[in-house]
C-alpha cells in the first residue's frame, strides 16, 4: 500500500485524531489488512502513538495485522445457521479453497472466517462473500458460487 | 477551592473539593491498599483493591476510592467484612496470575487470600497499566501499550522506541507490583527480534515530511 493512498484516505477525514478507528477501517477495506507502514504513517500524521494504535488494531476483530485476502468468505455458524447446515456448507467451502477459518490461502484470493449470527436467520444458512450475501446456501452450489470471484 | 468535609471510618475529615477519596484518608493517616494507584499518573481503576464503602443519600454501595471524589457530608467505611471479601476475592485471582509477586504476598496475607483458590495461570501481569501509563504520562516515550482484550491482554512493547529509549531509562520496571522481570522478559524478547531494516518501503515512508514532534 503506497503512502499516497494513505494520506489520502488521512486526509479525508481531515487529519483528525478523533477519525482514528475510521480512518484505520477506510485502511482495512481499501488494503484488506494493515500493514506496519501504514500504522506507522497513521500515527506520524494523527500524532496518536503507536501504542494506542497497537491496542485499538488488536482489540477489534474486524482489523487484521496479517495479509487478507482480495475476497473475504464469512460463513455463519449461528444456530439458526447451524441447525440449518452451516457444518456442511464451512466444510464444503474448506474443501474448495482450502483453508480453515482464520487463514488465508497462498494466493491471497480467499480469507476465511466464521461468524455467530448475521441477523438473518431466516435465509440460513448464509455464506457473505465480501458483503454479497448467499442465503440458504446448498453446498453443492458453493463451488460454482466461487468462481465468480477473481 | 473549597473545602469538604466528611466521615471516613468515624473521623471527621475535611478535603479539597475533587480530591479522591483515597487522597482524604491518606491525608488523615488511614490506610487503604492500592496497586494500579500512582501519585504522579492520573486515576485508572484498574485493580479495585482500594475499594471502601460509601453512603450517599441512605444508599451504601462500594466503590473505588482512588477515583472515588470526595463529597460533603459522605459516610465512608475502609474496612468491612464485605470489603474484606472483597479485596481478598481479587487478590486470589491476581495470585492465579502473578503468585511470586512480593506485593501480593504480603496483601494476602493481610487479608487472609487463598493463593491456590485459582488455577494458576502465570502470566505475570495483573493489568495493573502502571507501566503503560508511566511510559505515556511521565516519560512521554509510548515505549509499550495493552495488546488484546480479556483474558488475552497483554503488555507489548514497541520494538524500535523500546530499543532506542529503555536501557537508559528503566524507570517502569520497579513500579510492576509483579516483578520487573515482566516488563524485562517482554523488553528482551522485543530487543531480540529487531524489526527488519532497510526496506525500501520504510525508508521512504520515514524521510516523509512529519509535523514537529511535540514534547
Ligand atoms: S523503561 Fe521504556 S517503557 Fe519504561 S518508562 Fe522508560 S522508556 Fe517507557
Ligand atoms: S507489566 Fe507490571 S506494571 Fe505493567 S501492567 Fe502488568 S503488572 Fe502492571
Ligand atoms: S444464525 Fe446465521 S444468520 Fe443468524
Ligand atoms: S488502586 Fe484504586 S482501583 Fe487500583
Amino acid at each position: 500500500m503506497n503512502v499516497e493512498t494513505i494520506d489520502q484516505i488521512i486526509d479525508n477525514h481531515q487529519c483528525e485524531a478523533g477519525s482514528l478507528i475510521q480512518i484505520l477501517l477506510d485502511i482495512q477495506s481499501e488494503n484488506h489488512w494493515l500493514p506496519k507502514e501504514a500504522l506507522e504513517r497513521v500515527s506520524e500524521k494523527l500524532r496518536v502513538p503507536l501504542s494506542q494504535i497497537q491496542h485499538i488494531t488488536t482489540f477489534y476483530k474486524s482489523f487484521s495485522l496479517v495479509p487478507k485476502g482480495r475476497h473475504e468468505v464469512h460463513v455463519c455458524v449461528g444456530t439458526a445457521c447451524h441447525v440449518r447446515g452451516a457444518q456442511r456448507v464451512l466444510d464444503t467451502v474448506q474443501d474448495q479453497i482450502g483453508i480453515k477459518p482464520g487463514e488465508t490461502d497462498v494466493d491471497l484470493k480467499f480469507s476465511l472466517e466464521t461468524v455467530n449470527c448475521l441477523g438473518c436467520c431466516a435465509l440460513g444458512p448464509v455464506m457473505v462473500v465480501d458483503g454479497e450475501y448467499h442465503g440458504n446456501i446448498a453446498p453443492a452450489r458453493i463451488e460454482e458460487t466461487l468462481k465468480n470471484y477473481e | 477551592m473549597s473545602e469538604v468535609l466528611l466521615q471516613i471510618d468515624g473521623k471527621e475529615v475535611s478535603a479539597i473539593e475533587g480530591a479522591t477519596i483515597l487522597e482524604a484518608a491518606r491525608s488523615v493517616g488511614i490506610i487503604i491498599p492500592t496497586l494500579c494507584h500512582h501519585e504522579k499518573l492520573e486515576p485508572y481503576g484498574g485493580c479495585r483493591i482500594c475499594s471502601v464503602e460509601v453512603d450517599v443519600r441512605g444508599r451504601t454501595s462500594v466503590v473505588a476510592s482512588c477515583l472515588f471524589p470526595v463529597e460533603k457530608d459522605l459516610v465512608v467505611r475502609t474496612v468491612s467484612k464485605k470489603l474484606d471479601r472483597i479485596r481478598k476475592s481479587l487478590l486470589e485471582m491476581m495470585l492465579a496470575h502473578a503468585p511470586d509477586s512480593e506485593q501480593l504476598q504480603v496483601l494476602a496475607q493481610e487479608y487472609g487470600a487463598d493463593r491456590e483458590r485459582f488455577g494458576k495461570e502465570a502470566s505475570f501481569c495483573i493489568h495493573c497499566g502502571l507501566c503503560v501509563r508511566y511510559c505515556a504520562e511521565v516519560k512521554k516515550k509510548d515505549a509499550l501499550g495493552f495488546i488484546d482484550r480479556g483474558a488475552r491482554k497483554e503488555i507489548c512493547f514497541i520494538p524500535e522506541i523500546a530499543s532506542r529509549e529503555c536501557w537508559e531509562c528503566k524507570e517502569c520496571f520497579p513500579l510492576c507490583p509483579t516483578s520487573a522481570l515482566q516488563a524485562a522478559f517482554v523488553l528482551c524478547k522485543a530487543l531480540s527480534f529487531p524489526p527488519e531494516t532497510g526496506s525500501q518501503e520504510e525508508v521512504n515512508i520515514s524521510t516523509l515530511p512529519v509535523r514537529e514532534q511535540n514534547d
